[in-house]
């Protein structure tokens, strides 16, 4: 055989080479290049990191709404005593979705979806690495998403808690498709995050700018490095625990059926070892946030840049060292007990090494309070005190007494929202000009600033009093002789002030859309990359890709060279570097928009739906995903010709 | 072309450069006349940690990696927690897995053969030993079936059942999607539009090879000797 033959060169033509100086005609090429495919077909087989993320954000902050609903309904119903709005059997339904919704389908996938949009913008690359397996995360998640919320429709809806504790959700007692319904949600939506998490640590640790290497990188890329590592180490264990839920329930495995030598607990453990870190893959983005946010307004570089990077990898390490304390009031051994209360009480520490650079940065900065600012300064108070009933359940003797009270809600809530809401919403202020090339307005993101700070407080404060008056959580009533009616009304009414805050921050988004202020390419005189570039950004990002000199590229006297030269502007050529420091080596060519990572999450929703119903659809259901993964595989003749045209063997 | 590296490299018009720009053959770390990093003379793609695809590959290996020790880890949970093992059902029989391990350890012969030659851009000879892989892939899965009803448990059974065929399972499964994954990229290879970054890719599959056969063996050694020993 000729194999001379197998790599045929077709003719190539003239190419546009990008740099600082090219001409309108090549970053036009290059917009023509990066661009998504127009038509309703198109905008299934767009793959730019822009529009992904966009909708991966829309998505999930759907799904936040709908969770808000959710919980205004439970405080409808538990704000008079004896409220009969809503029956137990829904109102067991409303607290596992609200719950599972907001963990599965929004706070951890959020932070995923902007770190999808932010990171290659600030780390000066045209595109995320795999853009095509980006694409279909975000439909597996999306499908995941719909077959919940479709099946709750349909009067599936599952009804044991957000971690759907066996043997409640086992085969003996979680009746219904519900569970089954939960478990495959898992497989969705973790599917989704491992994929992403595989994506967003490629992007950062390969495809920074020349001259970024690690120790220069900004503080919400290592917050996203260290987090998507924990992804990868955490969500193999709900999804091995999910697996093994369905499959006891589907084909009779004893997993946790302790007649047939199976282990209730086991469940707890598996769901624990996930859902601690869990935690912390909300909360560590939410730090990157806040390390982003807070030196743009104090106008002035990070302080302890080295520290607050080894406290984050600190505080991912000894994450994994926590999940028994959510099983203090089970039969584990009390060494053991005690052990994991010294680490809980442990991972203060590099909290609290980042919370004291932060306070140094805004002490020593000139501070310029806008919108942004005031949703950080709120996290640093309601962490602390979300932070402080953290130590008291830390203890064994005070959780065993406050287990499954509204003390526990009042504590994940202020923690949650605290560690993780307040921060997305500053950081939403702060990098929705840059997405939309729109300013949100300043009055009324005050307004919806003071109304969700006063709301949250109102809502969940009091629910520590009524736990420690001995309020248990997921009681669908109460009768008025327990002297709970009077915290459970101002609850609500602080559930309510929460909503109105939100109502404004949608007017907010809303208006800005349609006449808001213009942002220009650095609103806040940023110092990171992705502010160099217009708001909002072009599809290639970066018309020339800059050269790093710095921690702060903005704000750094320039440097010589600025500037990459010599990608092609008429091909999706992306430039790779070393991991450590970030020296040019590679410039591979990235694959055009496809149709076929939709097809894939589609084939692939089939089987995992289907093997809700029947076990041998892992069978059928296979064939036509890889079927769809092969057609995605697969080069066209004439992808081929322009690979074969720029290729350079090493 | 008896060699097997094909073809000319880069002889056509791509090849000549813009006259203004100074060419930089294989350093582009230093500054031309604009300024600028010039990086179009960079390989388009390369071996090992400096492809993407290694990156890819190395994410997927450390996911299932932890799939495989979390199962390790519930298999000696149950264990823990019974006061027999295996609960009164049979040991697995030994002999389909052991051959079954000699098997994929003999694999890893043909898979280091095809790793070289893909690293040296060699396209016959990638070819060829890649259907070799597959060969041994397919005797393997074939083995593989017996082996599941030499385990002398059902997984409905009891908890020791249930482990024991996920465990088997979960391995099976890499082993079926990294034998489709052989056999599309050996279809590639014999019919496909090709460039040279296949190389790499064919690269990565024989080091995905490496993962499923080395995390058998620890898998091995829980479904089979593990219940013939007491603590």
């Amino acid at each position: 055989m000729n194999e001379s033959d197998a790599f045929s060169h077709p003719d190539a033509k003239a190419r546009l080479f990008d740099g600082p100086d090219a001409s309108a005609a090549t970053r036009s090429a290059l917009a023509l290049t990066w661009a998504d495919p127009p038509g309703w077909l198109g905008a299934l087989a767009a793959i730019n990191h822009k529009t992904i993320a966009r909708r991966f954000i829309a998505t999930t902050f759907t799904f936040f709404l709908l969770a808000g609903v959710l919980a205004l309904v439970m405080r409808l119903q538990l704000a008079r005593p004896g409220n009969r709005i809503v029956s137990p059997d829904t109102y067991d339904a409303l607290f596992t979705m609200h719950g599972t919704t907001m963990m599965f389908l929004f706070a951890v996938p959020v932070m995923q979806a902007v770190a999808a949009y932010l990171i290659p913008l600030m780390v000066g690359a045209r595109s995320i690495a795999f853009p095509r397996m980006n694409a279909y995360a975000y439909w597996v998640f999306l499908f995941g998403c719909l077959t919940l919320y479709g099946a709750a429709l349909l009067g599936a809806a599952p009804q044991a808690g957000w971690f759907s504790y066996v043997p409640l959700a086992g085969p003996n007692y979680g009746l219904g498709k519900g569970p089954d319904i939960w478990a495959q949600m898992i497989t969705f939506t973790e599917l989704s995050a491992l994929l992403e998490a595989v994506v967003l640590i490629t992007t950062i640790l390969k495809m920074r700018a020349p001259g970024m290497s690690l120790n220069r990188m900004p503080l919400f890329a290592w917050a996203t490095l260290v987090t998507q590592f924990m992804v990868i180490f955490a969500m193999p264990s709900i999804m091995f625990a999910s697996t093994a839920l369905i499959l006891d329930r589907l084909v009779g495995t004893q997993f946790y059926n302790p007649s047939l030598g199976g282990d209730v607990l086991l469940w707890q453990h598996l769901f624990w070892f996930f859902g601690h870190p869990e935690v912390y893959l909300i909360f560590i983005p939410a730090l990157g946030f806040i390390s982003s946010i807070l030196p743009t307004f104090a106008r002035r570089p990070i302080f302890g840049y080295t520290a607050i990077v080894l406290a984050l990898i600190a505080t991912a390490f000894l994450a994994f060292g926590l999940w028994v304390h959510h099983m203090f009031a089970t039969s584990v051994p009390a060494l053991g007990k005690s052990f994991f209360t010294a680490a809980s009480v442990m991972i203060a520490v590099p909290s609290g090494i980042q919370i004291y650079c932060w306070i140094a940065t805004l002490i020593t900065g000139r501070l310029n309070v806008k919108t942004p600012l005031l949703f950080v300064l709120a996290f640093f108070f309601i962490l602390v005190l979300g932070g402080m009933t953290g130590i008291m359940l830390g203890a064994v003797p005070l959780d065993v007494q406050l287990h499954d009270t509204y003390f526990v809600v009042a504590h994940l809530h202020y923690v949650l929202l605290g560690g993780a809401v307040f921060p997305l919403f500053g950081a939403l202020y702060y990098w929705f000009p840059k997405i939309s090339g729109r300013m949100l307005d300043e009055g009324l993101g005050r307004w919806h600033f003071w109304l969700f700070f006063i709301g949250f407080n109102v809502a969940f404060f009091p629910m520590h009093l009524l736990g420690l008056q001995g309020m248990p959580r997921r009681v669908w009533t109460y009768s008025s002789g327990m002297g709970w009616s009077d915290l459970n009304l101002l609850s609500s009414i602080g559930a309510a002030t929460i909503a109105v805050s939100i109502v404004l921050f949608l007017v907010n988004v809303v208006r800005a859309r349609w006449r808001g202020e213009p942002a220009g390419r650095d609103p806040w005189g940023g110092a990171t990359l992705e502010w160099s570039t217009p708001s909002p950004p072009p599809p290639h990002n970066f018309d020339a890709i800059p050269v790093v000199h710095g921690r702060d590229p903005l704000w750094d006297p320039p440097g010589t060279p600025a500037y990459v030269s010599g990608l092609a502007a008429d091909a999706r050529e992306v430039l790779v570097t070393t991991a450590l420091d970030a020296v040019p080596d590679l410039r591979p060519l990235f694959p055009v928009p496809s149709i076929w990572p939709f097809v894939s999450a589609v084939a692939t929703t089939v089987l995992f739906i289907g093997s809700i119903f029947t076990p041998w659809a892992i069978v059928w259901g296979s064939v036509p995903v890889v079927a769809a993964l092969t057609a995605w595989f697969w080069p066209t003749r004439r992808q081929n010709a322009q690979a074969l045209a720029l290729e350079r063997r090493p | 072309m008896s060699t097997g590296t094909s073809a000319d490299g880069r002889s056509g018009p791509a090849q000549p450069r813009t006259p203004t720009r100074s060419t930089l053959p294989h350093s582009a770390s230093t500054a031309t006349a604009a300024d600028t990093i010039d990086v179009r003379d960079l390989p388009s793609f390369g071996f090992s940690s400096r492809s993407l695809m290694w990156w890819a590959t190395a994410g997927l290996m450390l996911i299932e990696g932890t799939v495989f020790a979390l199962g390790v880890a519930v298999y000696f949970y149950l264990r823990d927690v019974n006061a027999s093992w295996p609960l009164g059902t049979p040991v697995p029989d030994w002999r389909w897995g052991t051959l079954n391990t000699a098997i994929l350890i003999a694999s890893m012969v043909p898979n280091e053969i095809v790793k070289r030659a893909a690293q040296r851009q060699n396209l016959g000879a990638s070819r060829a030993w890649l259907v070799v892989c597959l060969a041994f892939a397919m005797a393997f899965l074939a083995v593989r079936g017996i082996e599941f009803a030499a385990l002398n448990v059902m997984w409905y059974g009891n908890a020791y059942g249930s482990i024991v065929w996920f465990l088997l399972g979960l391995h099976t499964t890499h082993l079926i999607t990294d034998t489709i994954d052989t056999a599309v990229l050996a279809a590639l290879l014999y019919f496909g539009p090709l460039e040279h970054k296949r190389f790499v890719d064919v690269s990565e599959n024989a080091l995905y090879w490496y993962f499923v056969v080395l995390s058998w063996l620890p898998i091995y050694a829980v479904i089979y000797l593990a219940p013939r020993f007491h603590p």
